[in-house]
């Protein structure tokens, strides 16, 4: 079983990212899928694609539930089985693992994955309680607590116990918007120096505005296939070799741990073992920087670095796109954009590019392995999934 | 002690309301419980009973928030943190009466109770920490 593909990567989509003005989710969605048809002109979607797993966490921004279909039918594959899968942050990653899950339970040969998300519409306030909504509502919320505030609650920790500094975080949203600067879909396309990040206004001491991912409009998706079939699609597949997926307490309070995700750890390691490749293997990854400090946890959930390490990781200039191991080459959430339910397979398809060659400007050079780490929430779920090139 | 009222998240305000901080004990295993579950989150039993936490313990991170939610902002920035009571289990809140440069990890605080309640749902009271 290790290293055999769980299920292939034949095409995807991605939609501008951004304040998509006047366009709703769905749109976006079918922008999205039609790149993915173009890129795949061996594949009939009409015929061929058989089922949708759609990732979407908020049905408030938008007054609009019931995601899976309606994105079908703006897709134009209606009448495919269609489903939304809902885990915050994290939805499309879930979509993403219920969509191999799909295709190896051998009902389906073709599926289509992605999520997508529509905030820009909304006043920041707004924004900022639909956001909450992913963590506990009794207990967290109900005491004022927001979705920034838990990563700073753990960024406290993680500076109290390992020493980890301010200057660090930054150094995550100044390489995060370099690479942004990089690739046209990213909303944000400026590079900014410490001094920027560093200056910007607190939102969540010691979080600041260059600390916190962008509130974005945007859709991906992509069209997987049984491994056996990939190549009748396409000549250069991605195979999904590894996939874990796991749930923490909803509440951060009831964790043993504040600097680092044990749900995290937990699908890393599952994906690791079905890869049957180390963290020194991977060569690209894409991994979840909702805030700063969760980019540099995730270098040590995933085994990247030591634990406590993960400050100095990037500091040192390790995860930079001529670095050792390049993270987040797309511009991450904090360039790229962070539409919520979009992100998982957002990630999954700045992979696919890095792995097809198709990274253009950010490519990295002879990239084989690569992995995407997607969180939920304050950490309740996780998945992480790792890719080889075919 | 109301021993045999439901182990619930409404039960737990209404402790509050009276100035109790109140946990679950699984009468089967032993865990302690905080928040209230219905069900023992270690060994599945229902076999529960409550029990009262001292209401103080030192502080395990903190973080101060600038941006509020709307409902909040007239209190902002205040500080918010998760506090280790002294029985081990753990309960965040908002930290009162405190200078934000005297924040630190470690520091003692208790819990003030706050019998006010909203006028539509969720009527839960409120519960603050602060120095002590």
């Amino acid at each position: 079983m290790k290293g055999k593909p769980l299920a292939s990567i034949v095409s995807a989509g991605l939609s501008k990212f951004g304040k998509m003005k006047g366009l709703y989710g769905r749109e976006l969605f079918a922008q999205a899928a039609k790149e993915a048809y173009e890129r795949c002109p061996n594949l009939d979607p009409k015929k061929e694609i058989q089922a949708l797993f759609v990732g979407h966490m908020g049905e408030s921004y938008e007054h609009q539930g019931h995601t899976g279909a309606t994105a079908a039918d703006w897709a134009g594959l209606t009448p495919v089985a269609a489903m939304r899968t809902e885990a915050a942050c994290a939805s499309s990653g879930v979509a993403l693992r219920a969509a191999i899950l799909a295709i190896l339970s051998g009902i389906y040969d073709v599926v289509m994955v992605g999520g997508l998300e529509k905030m820009t519409h909304r006043t920041t306030p707004e924004v900022t309680e639909f956001l909450a909504m992913a963590s506990d509502f009794p207990f967290e919320q109900w005491h004022g607590i927001t979705f920034p505030g838990l990563y700073a609650l753990m960024a406290t920790a993680h500076m109290h116990r390992y020493g980890t500094t301010e200057e660090q975080l930054a150094h995550v949203s100044v390489k995060n918007h370099y690479n942004g600067s990089l690739n046209p879909k990213a909303h944000m396309q400026k590079i900014i120096t410490l001094e920027d990040a560093l200056k910007s206004r607190i939102i969540a001491w010691p979080l600041k505005l260059y600390d916190c991912s962008l509130i974005t409009d945007g859709a991906s998706c992509l069209i997987i296939t049984k491994p056996e079939l990939a190549k009748k699609y396409t000549d250069i597949p991605v195979h999904i070799i590894g996939s874990g997926h796991a749930c923490d307490t909803i509440g951060i309070y009831e964790r043993e741990s504040y600097t680092s995700l044990r749900a995290a750890k937990l699908a890393a390691k599952q994906a690791y073992e079905m890869a049957g490749v180390s963290p020194q293997e991977i060569n690209v990854a894409e991994v979840h920087d909702c805030f700063t400090i969760a980019e540099i946890i995730a270098y040590e959930d995933l085994g990247f670095c030591e634990e406590g390490m993960g400050g100095r990781l990037v500091e040192n200039g390790e995860t930079r796109l001529d670095g050792k191991l390049p993270v987040n080459t797309s511009g991450g959430l904090k360039a790229k954009g962070h539409p919520v339910g979009a992100t998982g397979t957002a990630q999954a398809y700045e992979i696919y590019l890095q792995l097809t060659d198709q990274a253009e400007k950010r490519q990295v050079e002879n990239a084989t392995i690569g992995l995407s780490h997607n969180v939920g929430g304050s950490g309740a779920t996780a998945t992480v999934h790792i890719y080889r090139r075919g | 002690m109301a021993e045999t009222t439901s182990f619930t998240i409404e039960q737990f305000y209404k402790f509050i309301e009276k100035g109790k901080l109140m946990s679950v004990r699984c009468t089967e295993c032993g865990k302690v419980m905080l928040p209230p579950k219905p069900i023992c989150d270690e060994c599945l039993s229902d076999k529960l009973e409550w029990k009262q936490l001292a209401p103080r313990g030192k502080l395990e991170t903190y973080t101060v928030i600038h941006v509020a939610p709307t409902q909040f902002q007239s209190l902002a920035p205040y500080a918010v943190g998760i506090v280790k009571l002294q029985d081990g289990l753990k309960l965040p809140g908002i930290i009162k009466n405190v200078a934000f440069e005297d924040l630190h990890i470690g520091m003692e605080l208790e819990i003030e109770f706050d019998a006010s309640l909203p006028s539509k749902w969720p009527i839960w009271p409120r519960y603050y920490f602060k120095p002590i």
